[in-house]
């Protein structure tokens, strides 16, 4: 055989596999896609909230995507402690004034950044929250202050419709 | 073997086993030459393929009347304990029978340590072996989210969770296993799509593993290369079947015992409450099978080291056949192995007891020491130990230290008498 019609051949080959490596994706992505979550989970995407009963020291807790979301009314106390933490002393450095837009209001989600346990309501070293898993401790701003979590529960998207009433998401 | 030269005696035998060698698979199987010293350890690979069949077609019927749906699962599962003719036997077979297949495993995966089953030529049987044991840890844990109990629910959401570790790409991987946000109903109907296909795979791989053991025959408690057939050898038929029969009885034994007088000690009181994606159960433990793992995860204090340490902890046994330097097969010959091996024992079992205790103060400590050891044991003592201990004068054959003749064997015998 010569080298020329070698090389022809090996065209050939590497050309067909392409197409049929490109085929296989084509096909395999569907079938790898239909496990994202579909349309009727993404439209469950806002809740509203009437928060009007809730006196502070005390969280709500709705579900909001399946997970729990904490609205926390937050004492005047708490707001300070919140606030007095210096920033190098956190795990993940966020200001309470980024995530609480009005002090009083608390708004995130309920799910350790862990491995996604319910954290408990006053509760931890912190006085904030507590995970019973595997023992992380957040702040009176839900921020990660010991334990194995990395992150500071996350707060969502929410805003107040109006004085009595929050939509999440 | 004697395969090859195999021929049906009736006509209509040779005519099919021509077409098919079924025939010559059954004679191979039957007259398979087995080491005549394998003890009671060596039972349960029967008892494993005992336990594969009891899962499986006790999992078939509760399929008939389980309804896989994050509304309907809880009741359906109370339904077949109340309702369903037999389906409290039924299931409380099938959940026990989980933890009778681990036990069986593991029991079956330290003989391989002990006797060194997993050294040259049989790596690819350990491989396989290890990978129907990540299988079957697979369909274990959706198994156990199966029923939608508060237990149920959380594992899931912990043991997914864990994936949520890996850098840029895992939450979104998380969202993608659950298909939703949460942990919710199209993650229930896949779990139970996966928990159904996974036994087949496994049975597959058994072939395989099977397959694979035929081709350089058993190791046996001496750990030496025997002649095959030969006077160290009997056949499969009627030797092992009988003697692998007889343990499979006693284990029986023991399976009953749990399923009629202690069905739910092994589980969880929390699994009877229905999932509530509100509340987390104030103390979430997995399944004992799985503790010493879930210890290691818990023992590091990073999120994905800790994660990485879980799965290291399992595929480190893949590469096990090259971390274990010795030439020498069986701790039998191997004084000094056979302690750390001892110690290995202990550490997994305190391992699995602070897996199940919560992870704090002493517990952690404990749980600390416990995690460096087990990689310890692995990644430096396995493979200085080949280098540096002395072993014991091994025999040629498995008859020979029996009706002596050899300067050397009655150490040989003495030792292994004593494992027996």
């Amino acid at each position: 055989m010569s080298g020329k019609k070698t090389k022809r051949r090996d065209f050939l080959f590497t050309a067909t596999t392409a197409v049929g490596a490109v085929g296989a994706a084509a096909v395999v992505w569907p079938m790898i896609d239909q496990m994202n979550p579909d349309a009727s989970v993404k439209a469950l995407a806002s809740t509203e909230v009437d928060v009007s009963s809730l006196t502070p020291g005390n969280t709500l807790t709705v579900l909001w995507r399946g997970k729990p979301v904490f609205i926390r009314r937050r004492t005047q106390e708490e707001i300070d402690e919140a606030r007095s933490v210096k920033m190098e002393d956190l795990i993940h450095p966020e200001k309470d004034e980024d995530r609480a837009k009005n002090p009083e209001w608390l708004v995130m989600l309920g799910v350790c950044t862990h491995l996604g346990c319910v954290p408990l309501n006053d509760k931890g070293d912190y006085n904030g929250w507590f995970c019973p898993c595997h023992g992380s401790h957040y702040d009176t701003s839900g921020r990660i202050r010991k334990g194995p979590a990395p992150w500071n529960m996350e707060v969502p998207k929410y805003e107040f419709v109006n004085a009595n009433t929050i939509k999440i998401g | 073997m004697s395969d090859h030269d195999y021929r049906p005696k009736s006509r209509a035998g040779q005519w099919f086993n021509d077409r098919l060698p079924l025939l010559t698979l059954a004679n191979h199987l039957t007259d398979y030459p087995t080491p005549k010293n394998l003890n009671y350890w060596w039972t349960f690979g029967g008892i494993l393929t005992f336990c594969l069949i009891t899962q499986i077609v006790t999992g078939l019927t509760l399929a008939m009347h389980y309804i896989a749906h994050a509304d309907m699962a809880f009741e359906s599962v109370e339904h077949i304990m109340r309702d369903v003719n037999y389906g409290w036997l039924i299931r409380y077979i099938h959940a026990n029978g989980a933890s009778m297949f681990f036990l069986a495993v593991y029991i079956h995966i330290f003989r391989s340590l002990f006797y060194g089953s997993y050294k040259s030529p049989r790596e690819i049987i350990w491989i396989l072996g290890i990978i129907i044991y990540l299988l079957m840890m697979a369909a274990a844990f959706m198994g156990y989210v199966l029923p939608w109990g508060q237990m149920s629910f959380w594992g899931a959401t912990v043991i997914t969770n864990l994936f949520s570790a890996i850098p840029l790409v895992g939450e979104g991987i998380v969202t993608w296993l659950w298909g939703g946000y949460s942990v919710d109903n199209p993650t229930l109907t896949r779990f139970f799509t996966l928990h159904y296909l996974i036994p087949f795979l496994i049975l597959g791989l058994v072939v395989l593993h099977i397959w694979a053991l035929h081709v350089p025959g058993n190791n046996n408690p001496v750990g030496i290369d025997i002649k095959k057939p030969s006077k160290d050898t009997v056949p499969f038929h009627p030797y092992i079947v009988i003697k692998d029969g007889f343990a499979l009885l006693m284990f029986m034994i023991v399976f009953a015992f749990f399923v009629f007088y202690a069905p739910n000690i092994l589980g969880h009181a929390d699994n009877y409450i229905e999932a509530n994606p509100m509340v987390t159960p104030a103390h979430i433990v997995p399944e004992w099978y799985l503790l010493p793992f879930y210890a290691i995860l818990r023992s590091v204090p990073d999120k994905l080291l800790g994660v990485v340490a879980m799965l290291s902890a399992i595929l480190i046994l893949a590469v096990l056949p090259w971390l274990d330097t010795s030439k020498i097969r069986s701790a039998v010959f191997r004084p000094l192995y056979k302690q750390f091996y001892w110690i290995l024992v202990v550490d997994v079992l305190i391992l699995g007891y602070v897996g199940a205790m919560p992870a704090e103060g002493l517990y952690l400590l404990i749980a600390r020491v416990a995690t460096a050891y087990y990689f310890l044991h692995f990644l430096v003592i396995l493979p200085v130990l080949g280098f540096k201990e002395k072993t014991l004068p091994v025999p040629l054959s498995i008859t020979e230290p029996v009706l002596g003749g050899s300067p050397n064997l009655a150490a040989a015998r003495n030792k292994e008498s004593k494992i027996e």
